[in-house]
């Protein structure tokens, strides 16, 4: 208990940081019409690619011969990559259908 | 000094990700809305590559290296792979991706779990003395983001073998939510007796990985049929959350405030899918879409159902007044949208009034069909939704059903017993006439008989839905 008290005593700010980001987020997307269901999930699927910056951190404070650690490093940076690269561009090809009818 | 440019700089980009998140969420500016979040992204990995410079601290150039050369590797793969998918492919394209994205947090926490020792001479003394508490915030995020990064990734893995066929829907689990639950204990206990410990104990590390993206598959193989879109939907929350974790493990902002933007809107996201089928989020976790289906089948197969031909249908459609044409996956399956947008045109140029009935979940998932549609030039104003639809249907003259199947099965209304009751459906025999273009006689995608095509007023017009459309096209011309 006291453990519990510890961390959220710590990391205050952190955790306000996150209950009002949930709800920014909830808000954004309240009254988003069905038509926009799939370039949107695709596009918030791109925005989870923000985890390449923690496989970037993670090299960056890696110790230069702990090879594991790069190596395992690089191959998340590359996946993430794939996933940030490849879902906004997706998007934008889904997006750019629906632009092409207004003449 | 350079802690706060970084974070201020970081502030930015967090704000350029709201920007583009609220502008995707509208039609209008829903294009921008992406390239904007784009750019935020930009922003952020700059601002993540840079940070030495800006903090004043030395790195070896081999670290970039390695960073570069994996960025541009998975950038090029990415862009390779979003140019070349089809428009039809796009869901299970999307589940992919995010599966990757999943991948990418397991690897951190693993990583971050692996390399965890107590910080400092303090921290030495401790684990001599037989107490290095690894009942840590960081220790936790790392557990917490190893363990949703790697159900993200198996269970996008799982939706998108089902999704693109290679997985057959019915391969299930014996007993799928005893093992869902047994498995999820076993997580927890694994974690505690991790973070119980006092030093990093390897092989539980890696069972608790196993044992983790084995409950990706667990969770995700007994759903099937329309509800595979809400759960990519809740996958992809998933990995947003554990972006946020992996954020948690090293204090970093954008990546706490991007990956829950990401995880709260999707949450949000899957709960508006399931309103749209008329479906609770549970009884889709709990899985069975189709799984029921024996049930509802009857025992109408002696029933017999009658057959249109290209020329009888084209003349008939010549002389109607009001058509509403219903597309389904089918349509899209066989690329029969071109033609059916040209089919469209010349009853045009014939004075027939057509529009089109979007069901929801028509096509794989929510809008799917729209931008199918919109794909091969269909007019936007043509579009209908549900309820118009079904207002519109009583004084349609002929409904062109085509590759659809579970969104106009009446058993949604009359059969309790139906793994789709409930669901809201197109009043397609409502219409004058309906006409069914099918390959067979086979079951739709949630596996169930459709009342419907033994209706008095329906007809079947078998065969590709590209060939009858095109066949159709040519008889419009003779007529």
């Amino acid at each position: 208990m006291e453990l519990i008290l510890n961390f959220i005593e710590n990391n205050l700010a952190m955790i306000t940081i996150l209950v009002l980001a949930t709800f920014v987020g909830i808000e954004i997307i309240a009254k988003v019409p069905t038509v926009l269901h799939t370039p949107l999930m695709s596009g918030s699927n791109a925005i989870s690619g923000v985890v390449v910056i923690g496989a970037i951190i993670m090299i960056l404070k890696a110790d230069d011969a702990d090879y594991i650690t790069l190596v395992v490093g690089s191959l998340g940076i590359a996946l993430a990559m794939v996933n940030v690269v490849g879902g906004f561009a997706v998007t934008n090809r889904m997006l750019e259908m629906f632009k092409k009818k207004k003449k | 000094m350079g802690k706060e440019i970084i974070d201020f700089l970081y502030l930015i980009s967090i704000i350029i990700f709201i920007i583009g998140m609220k502008g995707l969420s509208n039609p209008a500016t829903a294009r921008k809305g992406n390239l904007v979040a784009g750019a935020g992204m930009g922003l952020a990995i700059l601002i993540a590559l840079l940070t030495p410079m800006l903090a004043g601290t030395a790195v070896s150039m081999t670290k970039y290296v390695f960073i570069i050369i994996a960025m541009a590797i998975g950038s090029g793969v990415g862009l390779v792979a979003s140019k070349r998918v089809a428009m039809t492919a796009m869901p299970e394209m999307v589940s992919l991706f995010n599966g990757l994205g999943g991948a990418t947090a397991m690897l951190i926490g693993f990583i971050e779990l692996k390399n965890y020792a107590p910080e400092g001479v303090a921290g030495k003394l401790a684990a001599v003395a037989g107490h290095a508490d690894l009942f840590t915030g960081s220790v936790f995020s790392s557990v917490f983001a190893l363990f949703i990064g790697a159900v993200s990734f198996s269970g996008s893995l799982i939706a998108w073998g089902k999704l693109n066929g290679s997985l057959r829907d019915n391969i299930k689990l014996p007993v799928p939510q005893i093992i869902n639950v047994t498995t999820l204990i076993a997580v927890f206990v694994l974690s505690y007796l991790i973070m119980a410990g006092n030093e990093m104990n390897f092989t539980l590390l890696i069972v608790l990985t196993i044992v983790s993206l084995f409950y990706g598959v667990a969770f995700v193989s007994p759903i099937g049929g329309g509800d595979m879109p809400v759960v990519i939907s809740l996958l992809n929350s998933f990995t947003g959350i554990g972006a946020t974790v992996a954020g948690l493990i090293y204090g970093n902002n954008i990546m706490i405030v991007g990956g829950i933007l990401v995880g709260a809107s999707g949450i949000l996201l899957t709960i508006l899918m399931c309103e749209a089928m008329n479906r609770s989020l549970i009884s889709v976790v709990i899985g069975g879409f189709g799984a029921s289906a024996s049930s509802a089948s009857g025992s109408g197969r002696e029933e017999v159902v009658k057959e249109a031909t290209p020329s009888d249908l084209a003349i008939q459609l010549k002389y109607s007044e009001r058509v509403v044409i219903v597309p389904g996956y089918g349509l899209a399956v066989a690329q029969a949208q071109h033609v059916c947008h040209e089919l469209e045109q010349v009853l045009e140029t014939e004075g027939v009034d057509v529009k089109y009935a979007i069901h929801p979940v028509a096509g794989r998932m929510p809008g799917h069909m729209n931008v199918l549609l919109a794909e091969s030039d269909v007019d936007y104003d043509k579009l209908m939704e549900l309820e118009p639809a079904n207002d519109a249907f009583n004084n349609t003259d002929v409904v062109l059903v085509i590759g659809a199947n579970d969104v106009v099965n009446p058993a949604a209304k009359s059969d309790a017993g139906s793994p789709i009751y409930g669901m809201p459906i197109l009043d397609v025999e409502q219409a004058k006439n309906v006409v069914v273009f099918k390959r067979s006689m086979g079951t739709g995608y949630a596996g169930i008989q459709n009342p419907l095509f033994f209706g008095d007023r329906t007809k079947m017009l078998f065969g590709d839905a590209k060939k009858s459309l095109g066949k159709l096209k040519e008889e419009l011309a003779n007529a």
